[in-house]
């Protein structure tokens, strides 16, 4: 996008000024972004699943409060289209509910990673020197340390609900975005408007938030559609593990948690359906991903 | 090169410094009282504090930190209350398979992902790479233990080929004694291994394709197979190195995963149920050195490039 700034830049009209610039560069993003089918077909499959988990419940009632061990393990049938789970729960409503908390974690998780790394990135970028390498061996440390055992190890002591798991998994999954704003920021701050903006007197904050974030955003929206898949990924092995979040709560992780008995017993519908909602979301979001980041590389448009 | 290597080390180290410093700070809070794990919950305020005071728990913060630092160069991870045994005990006994575990499914992963990686890259576009983009894709939007479960219904339910259940030895060589079924977890691991290389393998060859010396060799009159092989396969296999390094911490992750799901007696199972013990000492210590093989992979990684490839010397 920004080489784009640079190419378009003269032929601006005076009075549209940087922002008519911005704007064409991101609709060209966007024009790039929609002509790639299988990008629109995983925003559509986003879309699905979030509605399908907030505002399926409105139209599809089921009781999931109330255990019925009366009816537990029912295959598929009348009342219950994708049967029954072993506390008598309807399977698709269980399948709703348990997308919520997926989800919403998924997304709140990549939301404060996102906000923690690329505040770290943009601020090690642009101060360089020691601050900058010791900010980055903090980066190298959290890196190293392998994912899921800190997220479960933490997790044992200090969550079980959507919102401890979230600030766990986005409190060790920023690593990412820091490294890539930091990289981003590093080539930006040469840049000759970030030097136009320090002559004219901004503070480190306003570089910050007004040149450097806003520049580096294609990276950053690029990596939120990954850290989201990443995100439901990993509360899914929470879940799996038996670790996620707690009953009468649900997420699709914690669905699979039996599913070897499951298979065993020839319960399929308590194992495949929400497989394929989690493994088609996850799908989605790295599809997205993929098409964002050929969207916004100059590089790879076609001209 | 020698002075990359001295610089490379050194942070290498300050990284394993910074590691221990973490896993010990993630000690002190979640597992604040060793005297009370270790005497049980009966035991008087009294005895505990006395506990911790002749154990060092109460010396100061960063005195504490020496003294683990020290145990640690000494090769003793610490103990664990719940077992009553020895935290480096515990993780021997179980390392080598998952070490088997791992290590196999890491060499076949590479074997497989390397010749995919450069066979869609040069039929970019055909109808088979994307048929492979596609179930690689897919596989690699699949959890591990979820490929796993289908795994185990198609082979052993649908099937009846092999049992989900590795033999429950402590040992390798018993838990090998019934080869075959050790295959089903070997094959999961491997699969989402090669989801992740392959892809990254394809686009590695395709910027090779793109480079003049390509056109060139092409245009001595080399025949394909001679260029692939000369000149493609070499270079383009060489960012695999750095790959597998940065991999590690996934491997660690889906062989937790995996061990769990097939109920394999090595150090992912142990954690699953050190987890549930709640015993942080053999938590910690476990994650510690998942940590350091992090940093020790992406060290070999990197210094066997630089080895490899002359033109990283130059920089």
């Amino acid at each position: 996008m920004t080489q784009m700034d640079l190419m378009t830049a003269p032929a601006a009209p005076p009075e549209g000024g940087d922002l008519m610039v911005l704007q064409s560069g991101w609709r060209l993003a966007v024009r790039e972004f929609l002509a790639n089918r299988l990008a629109v077909v995983g925003v559509g499959a986003l879309l699905f699943f979030v509605l399908f988990s907030f505002f399926g419940p409105l139209v599809y009632h089921t009781d999931q409060t109330n255990t019925n061990i009366l009816f537990t393990d029912q295959p598929p049938g009348a009342g219950h289209p994708l049967g029954t789970d072993d506390l008598g729960f309807d399977v698709l409503g269980r399948l709703m509910k348990g997308g919520q908390a997926s989800l919403e974690i998924g997304f709140l998780a990549a939301a404060i990673a996102t906000v923690i790394g690329t505040l770290w990135g943009a601020i090690a970028g642009l101060v360089g020197g020691i601050l900058d390498a010791f900010m980055m061996r903090i980066v190298d440390v959290l890196l190293s340390i392998p994912f899921l055992f800190i997220v479960l190890i933490v997790s044992i002591k200090y969550g079980a609900s959507v919102l401890t798991l979230s600030a766990i998994l986005g409190v060790f999954s920023w690593l990412t975005s820091a490294r890539l704003v930091r990289g981003e920021v590093l080539t930006l701050r040469v840049r000759d408007f970030v030097a136009a903006a320090k002559v004219m007197g901004a503070t480190q904050m306003r570089l910050i938030y007004r040149h450097l974030i806003p520049n580096a955003l294609g990276v950053v929206i690029v990596n939120i559609t990954f850290e989201i898949a990443n995100a439901i990924l990993a509360v899914a092995a929470l879940g799996f593990l038996g670790f996620g979040i707690q009953f009468p709560q649900t997420d699709w992780g914690t669905q699979v948690s039996n599913s070897v008995t499951e298979v065993l017993n020839g319960y399929w519908w308590l194992v495949y359906p929400v497989s394929i909602c989690l493994v088609a979301t996850v799908m989605a979001c790295n599809l997205v991903g993929d098409a964002l980041r050929d969207a916004f590389d100059v590089r790879l448009r076609r001209r | 090169m020698t002075r990359y290597i001295i610089r490379r080390s050194l942070t290498a180290i300050i990284v394993l410094l910074g590691i221990s410093f973490v896993t010990f700070l993630l000690l002190h809070f979640i597992a604040p009282s060793p005297g009370r794990a270790a005497l049980g919950v009966r035991a008087t305020p009294a005895a505990v504090h006395a506990y911790n005071q002749q154990h060092g728990f109460l010396k100061p913060f960063l005195v504490q930190f020496v003294d683990y630092l020290n145990q640690l160069l000494h090769g003793n991870l610490g103990f664990s209350f719940v077992l009553n045994q020895s935290v480096t005990a515990i993780l021997g006994e179980r390392a080598p398979l998952s070490a088997f575990l791992s290590g196999t499914s890491v060499v076949l992963a590479i074997l497989v992902a390397i010749p995919l990686g450069i066979f869609q890259a040069v039929k970019r576009n055909s109808v088979g790479d994307n048929v492979l983009t596609a179930v690689s894709f897919t596989l690699y939007s699949t959890p591990v233990f979820l490929f796993g479960v289908l795994l185990i219904q198609i082979f052993v339910f649908n099937l009846n080929l092999v049992d989900a259940n590795v033999p429950q030895s402590q040992t390798l060589l018993g838990a090998l004694a019934d080869f075959k079924d050790i295959i089903l977890p070997i094959v999961a691991l491997t699969a989402t291994n090669v989801a992740s290389y392959s892809r990254y393998q394809r686009s590695s060859a395709l910027d090779v394709l793109a480079q003049d010396y390509i056109k060139v060799a092409r245009s001595k009159g080399l025949s394909t197979r001679l260029v692939l092989m000369r000149h493609l396969v070499r270079n383009a296999a060489l960012p695999m190195v750095t790959l597998v390094g940065l991999s590690i911490p996934a491997l660690l992750a889906g062989n937790l995963l995996i061990e769990a799901l097939f109920n394999i007696n090595g150090l992912g199972l142990l954690f699953v149920n050190s987890l549930q013990r709640q015993d942080f000492q053999v938590l910690l210590a476990y994650t510690l050195i998942g940590a350091a093989l992090t940093v020790l992979g992406n060290f070999i990684a990197d210094i066997a490039l630089t080895v490899a490839d002359p033109r990283i010397r130059l920089v």
